[in-house]
């Protein structure tokens, strides 16, 4: 958008508020300008229109999946998306990797005093646009301002409701010797992306983050009747840790191949570059899941559809090996978190 | 990837390893200088695949790990000054001082920034000539050339409000420290590629002749170590002692004439201590006469900061390849990446944070 269709189809008055004032968050008319002719013109929805202050959801009799997330990230847009598709798919992306519907969305935003008002609204459009691509809807939400200095631009806490439409049990307790290790794509690509752009580094071509919802794939796995025993999605700490905790809540040792792990060549030159190994690196549209061999072939069919699906790695027995990887060149070591935050070496 | 995926095939690492095989006869000890060529050591379990004959030890080419409590104090004592923007390279950060590390401090309300380059905190200092803006200015030949191109743009440019912490080391002083210790045991040498890519391997030859040891320039990726293995045990059981580049699709015998032209012109070789080593002579870098305005330690008048490094961190004989990091007492128990005894257990390039990394948590005898 540039800004001549912001100042044309953005409701505030931008010539009164080109930037968002302490009093947005005050509880009085301004406030009441911001939800109406920005948040609800844009959300708006049966939800939204009950104008209550908890919404009423009518929910068939089923279990119901429930989760929240808080999304600081800076820079606010980068490569392949920006701080509302984190904050819809990374939600999204929680409820259905406990194999739930995801619908319900609620959306609470602190603002910092002084956050152009263009800005505000080409994230408020793009919350939509990606709630529109996940298929679900904003149903409640707050505004708080802070003052300047206070918060970096926008922090937003999103949390989801999805319904569970089937009776499988899909936990890290239900994974069992055997099981394959599938991931629907390559991976490291947000957290380069995220990293490139703050850090100000120019790779030669711009590295887009995997930003995505992935309720879809995994609808369409579920209604195959491929009997997932665990899913996890790749978030910060990447590839590693999800299967770390899955190794250690589960207590059977995976086995992961190297050589069939996907990283994309300029990922991997980034990584090689800044002394990262993307095994680490962040990533906000993959999945692990957990599924016996005898479905294998479906499996990859269907994650194929959406993204480009690979096995990557094997439950094998009960023990306390934790995970391992079986390396390019023959050898076995360990997996394990890292401590804290890979930081650039200095050679 | 290019000049990546070649250098981890699996096929040819098997070659390597076969070739090791059949000319081994003695046993020999070798080192590798770089802590980066250790840590692919580990992550690929290269060692592993060596025939019993042959130990690798590992080396104190790892920048963070040998800077001096001192200098990290010294780092601290400035990062926390109220006008200092401190800059540094990211693996400083986690490096334990006496009391905190600059995490800490950062997270305490100290202006502590992550840079890729020391010529981005010359621009830093340019955006901000309230402050003065410090970099963190560590490592061996390697990162040389950029610390003294951002003072020499600083002179040339008249900045005033920047300057630099300096722990520069030399690997060549280095290798002789070891050689000439009493209980040295290695036999022969994986000198650093990256070194050798600014610096040429010229000043080897005479280390080689006079101590009777094979040198053998040598890069990152398991092939290339095998290769320079190889090298090695080739020169070992021949009775040869001499200088050979495995890493001859980076490294000339000359090295970057314009980056060792900067050095020479912005710094002077000192004297310097090495964390858990202690003093060698001439073994470091500081800024010529000609560019003193920009040492921190002088500008900002902290030459009085001493500290004993403190005795429970073995790392001074790990660096030094007299032990495994899991044959210390501490490891894994006492010191881990979330409570280090010593910088071997934070640095990516660290022996110890390798082992912790990639191998089993227990100690071994």
């Amino acid at each position: 958008m540039n800004d001549k269709d912001f100042i044309l189809s953005c409701p505030i008055p931008i010539s009164d508020y080109p930037n968002v004032l302490m009093a947005h968050g005050g509880g009085g008319k301004m406030m009441q300008q911001l939800i109406e002719k920005m948040f609800f013109a844009v959300f708006g929805n049966e939800y939204l229109a009950q104008r209550t202050d908890s919404v009423v959801l009518n929910l068939e009799k089923s279990k119901i999946a429930y989760t929240t997330d808080s999304y600081v990230v800076k820079p606010l847009f980068f490569p392949g998306g920006d701080i509302a598709s984190l904050a819809i798919n990374g939600t999204v992306n929680d409820l259905a990797m406990s194999g739930a519907r995801p619908l319900y969305i609620s959306l609470g935003m602190i603002i910092e005093e002084g956050l152009p008002m263009e800005t505000l609204w080409r994230i408020v459009n793009s919350i939509k646009e990606k709630a529109d691509k996940a298929g679900v809807e904003i149903v409640t939400g707050d505004t708080k301002v802070v003052d300047k200095g206070k918060g970096d631009g926008i922090f937003i806490n999103t949390s989801g409701i999805g319904v569970i439409e089937h009776d499988k049990v899909i936990s890290p307790y239900e994974i069992i010797e055997g099981d394959l290790i599938f991931i629907n794509g390559d991976i490291g690509r947000h957290g380069i992306a995220i990293m490139a752009k703050r850090e100000g580094l120019g790779f030669e071509s711009e590295i887009e983050s995997d930003c995505a919802p992935l309720n879809h794939v995994v609808t369409d796995l579920l209604n195959t009747g491929i009997e997932i025993h665990c899913m996890r999605d790749l978030t910060r700490g990447g590839l590693v840790s999800a299967l770390v905790e899955l190794s250690t809540a589960s207590g059977y040792e995976f086995v992961i191949y190297e050589k069939d792990v996907p990283v994309r060549e300029d990922v991997n030159g980034a990584c090689e570059l800044l002394g990262f190994d993307p095994m680490f690196v962040a990533n906000e549209g993959r999945f692990i899941s957990f599924i016996p061999e005898k479905y294998s072939d479906a499996a990859l069919s269907i994650l194929n559809k959406h993204g480009e699906g690979k096995i990557i790695g094997r439950v094998e027995k009960k023990n306390n090996e934790g995970v391992t990887l079986a390396s390019r060149i023959g050898t076995k070591r360990i997996l394990d978190m890292i401590s804290g935050e890979q930081l650039p070496r200095i050679c | 990837m290019k000049f990546i995926d070649e250098y981890r095939d699996a096929e040819a690492v098997k070659q390597y390893v076969n070739q090791i095989n059949k000319i081994v006869t003695g046993n020999w000890n070798i080192m590798e200088v770089c802590g980066g060529q250790t840590h692919s050591i580990v992550k690929f379990g290269i060692d592993e695949l060596l025939p019993k004959e042959i130990t690798l030890i590992h080396g104190p080419g790892c920048p963070v790990c040998v800077t001096p409590l001192e200098q990290i104090d010294k780092a601290i004592e400035l990062a926390s000054r109220e006008n200092v923007i401190f800059c540094s390279f990211g693996d400083m950060l986690r490096v334990p001082g006496s009391k905190k590390d600059l995490l800490s401090v950062k997270a305490e309300g100290g202006d502590v920034r992550i840079l890729y380059s020391p010529v981005d905190a010359l621009k830093i200092a340019k955006e901000n000539p309230n402050k003065e803006v410090v970099f963190f200015a560590v490592g061996f030949e390697t990162t040389a050339p950029a610390n003294a191109m951002a003072v020499y743009q600083a002179k040339e440019q008249g900045v005033k409000n920047f300057s630099i912490l300096i722990s520069h080391v030399l690997v060549p002083p280095a290798i002789e420290a070891i050689l000439s210790s009493p209980s040295n045991k290695v036999q022969a040498f994986l000198a650093a590629g990256h070194v050798c890519t600014i610096m040429g391997y010229e000043e080897y030859y005479p280390i080689a002749e006079k101590y009777k040891v094979p040198i053998v320039v040598t890069g990152f990726e398991p092939v290339d170590i095998l290769q320079g293995v190889y090298m090695c045990v080739k020169q070992l059981e021949e009775g040869r002692a001499e200088v050979e580049n495995q890493y001859s699709r980076v490294v000339s015998r000359d090295g970057n004439k314009y980056a060792r032209d900067i050095i020479k012109k912005v710094f002077t070789l000192s004297n310097r201590k090495w964390r858990g080593i202690g003093e060698i002579n001439k073994s470091g870098l500081t800024l010529s006469e000609d560019y003193m305005e920009y040492n921190a330690e002088e500008k900002f008048n902290l030459n009085d900061i001493k500290v004993d490094e403190p005795k429970q961190c073995v790392s001074g004989k790990i660096l030094q390849g007299l032990i495994k990091p899991n044959q210390c007492e501490a490891f894994g128990t006492l010191c881990t990446p979330e409570h280090p005894l010593g910088a071997t257990m934070v640095s990516s390039e660290g022996a110890c944070a390798a082992y912790y990394k990639y191998r089993s948590k227990e100690k071994v005898n």
